[in-house]
């Protein structure tokens, strides 16, 4: 049956779409092949708008394995193990449902690292919420705090860490962004890409549901007053079966009998056998009646579209089916055959003795339209921010501010209801620059962190890029990482907006800058548009997630201050950049000016330089100065030990809110004993490191000479109040 | 050389982290799945943390039911030494060889951290090894950790040494400031009668390394190689 305007349009496809579709079949669409072009053909699975541009990023050099293009990026970290990692929005399910939003994106990051031969080793996330004050926050942080936990605690993979902000821009169009790392044998990994004729297609995990129909088509799509209307697109996640299937698939993985493995997310059954068929330049045909479904008298249509969760597509080799049956058996899953693979290149489904669609596989993959859309690229504001200007207050008084917003408060609330030990070998937990996980059963270890600075990309996309690409490297470094590669994330507004897509693009080139000069590449990641309502955009938010390597245990930093009488010194110059700073929007509700800029030629120097000082165990603890500035850290660094600070006045004449709150980049808090001072000096003179002696660490008195005076305790209880306050069950 | 069985239920998600603890102890170790009937020879059983059965229905209600367990009670009315932890500990009590309930947090939420606990007796073959007093730094993970029981039950825990652990502050203050879950009586393990069941909340196997925390969980292990 031919399908109508109507159902071209509810389908998310233009007119010129289905003129496309039309001449790919040489004919009209049916309905189920509308579903399926429309799976296909959606911002989230085809890329249609980000693809011309996420070309530029550098994704290759000696350590990747795997770039961008498969379920999850690869690296090498030697010794034959490999890292595979992803991170994956789930923002708009998040919105309409918080807990199974979060939950299932949890539980599809982390099939895409297992789908890979890698068991995960580590979750992260970054999650953006709109103001405390907006009457939605409350619910939805509960909800999406308690879906990651509530998955990733069940499958049992630590949660170390990550990021929670707040910022009116999110109000009705929250962020949530999972990040999964797993640990592989290099020789081991597995891929989508389809071999052979005839190979049998096997369907293995839960049952096709109706849920989650049309999920990727909704995610490809802004928001309106009635979205809360799409709730049954939304999954429902069961980490039970997670952890069955991961089990079973490893299991499996441990001999040759897999070709080619490919989780069913988004876009489910469709997307999955496409992606096999596609790469491999087969056909495929499926046999719908077969599929295991959970509820009666399910349609072509509704299996085809389903997004229900914990479902794996596999190709095997000839005469493995009974081995890899029994392990299936073992762990009670589903196993069967739907399908096989052909020399047509076509997708062919046949339901009830019935061919039901035909469509060439190129149509849905390679031939998916690409758009190259209209930008402008904005220029944006360059003044300073007059300080002269602002209303006087008093240094502690702001430091208190900052401390405790919603945006600097310890986060314990959160992470208390994250397991972030089991698997037992997490050496650092959340809280500090990076969390460091150990490789099972090797003396050698892994940092991985999650960074965003949506305010620094709002003001100015390209600096704001490059600035989250340092920090993210920055903040591997702080706890003695190597920086390897990084995974994206990034989130927009609608591409159809000629400045969103401006934001996209200077976004991306600031990124691409970063990591090229810092020989970091981008070897997965994932973009995520139409995070508007009401033609409401959010502030360009691209996350960063980074992996950096460490090879002896005993050379790890965190930020705890370690002992009276020990020097900190700041390593990198401190000029006083209050543009777009904590220190203005928490104390003035300002964001005013440019964000500080980015020389990564310091970057790397001083970096490297931190480095070097950690492996020789010099540096005692470390700390990078990002958001608050200088006096934020301190405090950070202060609150983590208990321990006090004496802080020295600058010595040369500067304005204190600058130089206590400037938010210069490339910056580190090192402590060190004063014996190593010398040796210190002579290597930053020789690597040409600006650095200067700015605290000493003292008994349980946080103070800056001559200015005022803190118990730590103080600043421990000011800066745990929050979210404890805020969550208070009244 | 000591031989102990970790018993492993679909869903179970602490197993090796045991099973690693054990072995660093010289512990010869198996990994029992769940639908096997018989047990190896062994001189302690561990059920480890998790979520077997994803928690549906009641946590560890549906493990209580599973073709081993059957021969892990036979084994612990034999007087076979047996250690459940966190999920463990929901499983021995569903299957009713220990008493009492573990109800859900009173906070409502997930809970993951580190505690302390103090050592009421070491009067054991699991606690042999610490001192009677001592304040133990461990993790723990759980939703459902809030022990209750009744009066009557309670009285014969705690008049017959048969509560070793009880949440605390680092002081070693037992109070309801450091009491995470709203176990009565700060109660984070109990034994039954005879001591040789014991079901704890906190993960004594996650501090079993200094370089993930301390060794504050080892003493367990110890004490149970005679």
């Amino acid at each position: 049956m031919k399908v109508n305007k109507d159902q071209i349009e509810a389908h998310g496809l233009t007119p010129d779409e289905y003129k496309k579709i039309k001449e790919y079949l040489g004919r009209d669409s049916n309905l189920l092949e509308l579903g399926i072009f429309s799976a296909m053909w959606n911002e989230h699975c085809s890329y249609k708008s980000s693809k011309i541009h996420l070309k530029k990023l550098p994704t290759k050099n000696n350590i990747v394995i795997q770039g961008p293009g498969e379920n999850a990026g690869v690296i090498d970290i030697g010794d034959d193990d490999a890292i595979v990692f992803k991170i994956e929005s789930h923002n708009h399910p998040s919105f309409i449902e918080p807990y199974q939003g979060a939950a299932t994106g949890v539980g599809g990051i982390l099939r895409d690292v297992f789908t890979m031969g890698a068991r995960p080793i580590a979750l992260m996330n970054s999650i953006h919420f709109g103001s405390p004050k907006n009457h939605k926050t409350k619910n939805l942080l509960n909800g999406v705090v308690s879906g990651i936990g509530g998955y990733g605690n069940s499958v049992g993979i630590p949660t170390v860490g990550g990021e929670t902000k707040f910022n009116d821009t999110y109000n009705e169009n929250i962020l949530v962004n999972a990040m999964a790392v797993g640990l592989a044998n290099k020789n081991k990994i597995f891929y989508s890409k389809a071999k052979g004729l005839n190979k049998a297609v096997v369907y293995v995990g839960s049952k096709t549901g109706r849920d989650g129909i049309h999920g990727a088509t909704m995610a490809s799509a802004e928001f309106d007053d009635n979205s809360e209307e799409k709730k049954p697109t939304v999954q429902v996640g069961d980490p039970f079966t997670e952890k069955l299937l991961l089990e079973a698939c490893l299991e499996l993985m441990k001999d040759n009998s897999i070709i080619s493995i490919q989780d069913m997310g988004a876009a489910g059954l469709t997307s999955s056998s496409i992606e096999m068929a596609s790469k491999g330049k087969l056909g495929i045909e499926l046999d719908l009646n077969k599929v295991p479904c959970r509820e009666n008298n399910m349609t072509p249509y509704e299996m085809m579209l389903s997004e229900s969760q914990e479902r794996m597509l596999l190709i095997l080799d000839d005469n493995k089916e009974k081995e890899a049956k029994k392990i299936f058996d073992k762990w009670d899953l589903d196993f069967v055959i739907i399908g096989k693979t052909t020399d047509t290149n076509r997708l062919i489904l046949n339901f009830d003795n019935k061919k039901v669609a035909d469509i060439p596989i190129a149509a849905l993959a390679d031939k998916a339209p690409l758009y190259e859309r209209k930008f402008t690229l904005n220029k944006y504001k360059k003044e300073k921010v007059e300080i002269n200007n602002l209303k006087k207050i008093k240094i502690e008084d702001a430091l208190l501010k900052i401390l405790s917003s919603p945006n600097h408060s310890n986060k314990n609330w959160i992470t208390d209801q994250y397991d972030q030990s089991v698997m037992c070998d997490t050496i650092q937990k959340s809280g500090g620059d990076s969390a460091v996980v150990r490789i099972h059963n090797k003396e050698k270890a892994i940092a991985v962190s999650v960074d965003s600075s949506a305010l620094y990309c709002k003001a100015d996309p390209k600096t704001g890029g490059k600035q989250i690409v340092a920090e993210n490297w920055r903040n591997l470094i702080s706890v003695g990482a190597k920086p390897l590669a990084i995974t994206n994330c990034l989130n927009f507004g609608s591409p159809e907006k000629a400045d969103v897509m401006g934001e996209f693009v200077d976004c991306i080139n600031g990124i691409k800058e970063a990591c090229e000069f810092l020989n970091f590449p981008v070897v997965s990641g994932n973009v995520s548009f139409y995070n508007e309502t009401n033609s409401k955009s959010i502030h360009p938010t691209p996350v960063i997630g980074g992996i950096g390597i460490i090879n002896d245990l005993k050379k790890i930093t965190n930020i705890k201050t370690k002992e009276n009488g020990n020097l900190i010194l700041v390593v990198g110059k401190t000029i006083g950049h209050l543009g777009q700073s904590a220190f203005l929007y928490e104390n003035f509700a300002m964001n005013n000016g440019p964000p500080p800029e980015i020389n990564l030629l310091n970057e790397k120097n001083n970096g490297l330089a931190v480095l070097e000082l950690i492996k020789k165990g010099i540096a005692l603890s470390v700390h990078d100065i990002s958001s608050g500035g200088m006096l934020v850290s301190l405090a950070e660094m202060s609150m983590s030990s208990g321990l006090g600070l004496k802080i020295y006045k600058p010595k040369k004449l500067k304005n204190f809110y600058e130089y206590f709150f400037g938010e210069d980049q490339g910056r580190y808090l090192i402590e060190l004993s004063k014996n190593n001072l010398k040796n210190i000096e002579t290597l930053f003179k020789k690597n040409n490191v600006f650095h200067e002696i700015v605290a000493e660490v003292q008994n349980d008195t946080f103070e800056i000479e001559g200015l005022f005076s803190l118990k730590t305790k103080d600043l421990q209880i000011c800066n745990n109040k929050w979210y404890k306050d805020f969550n208070a069950i009244n | 050389m000591m031989k102990s069985s970790v018993i492993v239920f679909p869903g179970s998600n602490c197993d090796r982290d045991i099973a690693v603890a054990l072995k660093k102890l010289q512990f010869k170790n198996s990994m029992v799945w769940h639908k096997e009937t018989e047990l190896p020879r062994s001189d302690l059983i561990v059920i480890p943390g998790g979520f077997s059965y994803g928690d549906y229905l009641r946590s560890g209600a549906i493990a209580a039911k599973s073709n081993i367990l059957s021969e892990v009670i036979s084994a612990g009315k034999k007087g076979s030494l047996i250690l459940g932890i966190c999920n463990g500990f929901q499983i021995l009590i569903e299957c009713g060889l220990l008493k009492g309930a573990l109800l859900r947090n009173s906070g409502l939420k997930f809970i993951s951290k580190d505690i302390q606990v103090k050592i009421l007796s070491n009067k054991s073959k699991f606690f042999k090894k610490y001192k009677s007093g001592e304040v133990l730094k461990l993790n723990i993970a759980h939703n459902e950790g809030n022990y209750f029981t009744s009066k009557e039950h309670l009285d014969e825990l705690e008049n017959n040494e048969l509560i070793p652990i009880k949440y605390c502050d680092k002081n070693g203050n037992i109070d309801l400031k450091s009491n995470p879950n709203g176990s009565i009586n700060n109660i984070a393990g109990i034994f039954n009668k005879k001591k040789n069941i014991l079901g704890m909340m906190p993960h004594p196997e996650r501090m079993s390394d200094k370089i993930l925390s301390n060794e504050d969980g080892l003493g367990l292990f110890l004490s149970l190689m005679n």
